[in-house]
């Protein structure tokens, strides 16, 4: 009887994961961003989806995204054990075994992209899995711990959704859905470098080869401007295209010049100011960054109803 | 007594339990509303299934009014 009761109030947690403990494997707020971006690329698309096509697309291209995520975790144990920021994730925390992690990972990849195959179109398919291998593979495995630039190539896995949202509904690949990829894929070292700016010391103890830590905190303040006045052509530019029109120019321009702004007085900050206000600006700057490309990709899905067209009309935009 | 009282770990297995079966509920709902929408739509329906029919071969039908 004895042994028994010391079984069952045991508390060590491995092989008895709770299901919030696997959803918490597929990364559901990085899911959230992946599910946003493909689903304003399905809906901006000039061909248009059973809504139930739809559905199942955006389900098949989250799942696939949240495959790669307990992908990445699984490799990741041994950095996400040390990192503040990652030590609760259900790897390191022993709430999950590293292996159930890789076979619902490699589970999920496979299950996503066959059934996107079949809800749409072998493309679409054919680029979950690039993105699911690429973000895996070439950034967690290799670019990671190899190089400063992981963020800015990692990055790429990160701007596929809204392409293969846009490759889902019309079965091939256009300037827009390029503009979209280029949008995510700009943004994303600016975003993150101001996020490393302010949790360096997780990013040393880990010995992740941040640009903060290999090349200082003054050349990854330069970074962020460089990246953010080579995203502004981008954003911008998309207004010009079948996506865009002149109440997402507005948006944009707004965004932008806020953007820049932020960039700016990061740049010219000197450390020890930042230190001294907990680096206020680069976490008011992160934050900018989620509100920038939600008010991007909201405005092409204002730009794709019909009211959007016929205020576009009544003032002569003629893009 | 301490047999039957619930344990933390039955509240776990019960919830990954609930989570997997609603996944798979989903699933299946999700796949039959797919089957339903690409058959109401009128996609193709058959295929060459072993062998070759010339009948779903748009390129090999005569152009229609040619004799």
């Amino acid at each position: 009887m004895s042994d028994i009761q010391a079984d069952i109030s045991r508390t060590g947690r491995s092989g008895d994961a709770s299901f919030g403990d696997y959803v918490q494997l597929l990364k559901p707020r990085v899911m959230s961003l992946v599910v946003f971006t493909a689903l304003v690329g399905l809906l901006v698309a000039p061909v248009q989806l059973h809504p139930i096509e739809s559905l199942a697309v955006i389900i098949f291209i989250a799942l696939g995204g949240g495959a790669s995520g307990a992908l990445n975790m699984w490799w990741d144990a041994d950095i996400d054990r040390v990192m503040k920021r990652t030590s609760n994730r259900p790897i390191p925390n022993g709430s999950v075994e590293p292996g159930e992690a890789l076979a619902l990972g490699l589970g999920l990849s496979g299950m996503s992209v066959v059934m996107l195959g079949l809800a749409s179109n072998w493309l679409a398919a054919g680029l979950l899995a690039f993105t699911i291998f690429f973000y895996a593979v070439i950034y967690t495995m290799w670019l990671k711990r190899s190089t400063p630039q992981n963020i800015v190539i990692g990055g790429a896995a990160g701007a596929f959704p809204p392409m293969i949202g846009w490759v889902a509904a019309t079965g091939s690949i256009s300037l827009e859905a390029v503009l979209m990829f280029t949008l995510v894929f700009m943004w994303t070292p600016p975003h993150f470098w101001a996020l490393a700016l302010f949790m360096n010391s997780d990013y040393s103890k880990a010995k992740v080869p941040m640009l903060t830590v290999t090349h200082g905190r003054k050349v990854t303040r330069t970074h962020i401007l460089v990246y953010t006045v080579a995203l502004i052509p981008v954003a911008i530019g998309a207004a010009f295209t079948s996506i865009g029109g002149p109440i997402y120019l507005a948006i944009a321009v707004i965004l932008n010049a806020l953007f820049l702004i932020g960039a700016w007085r990061i740049w010219r900050r000197p450390e020890e100011r930042a230190e001294a206000d907990k680096y206020s600006v680069e976490k008011r700057f992160f934050a900018l960054s989620l509100a920038y490309l939600f008010g991007h990709f909201a405005a092409f899905m204002i730009e794709a109803m019909p009211l959007a067209d016929r205020f576009a009309a009544s003032i002569g935009w003629s893009f | 007594m301490a047999l039957h009282r619930e344990h933390e770990l039955h509240t776990r297995r019960w919830s990954r339990n609930l989570g997997v079966g609603l996944t798979l509920f989903a699933f299946i709902a999700l796949v039959f509303g797919l089957t339903i929408a690409k058959v109401q739509r009128g996609d193709q329906m058959q295929a060459y299934d072993h062998s070759y029919r010339a009948e779903i071969d748009g390129e090999t039908q005569a152009p229609a009014g040619s004799d």
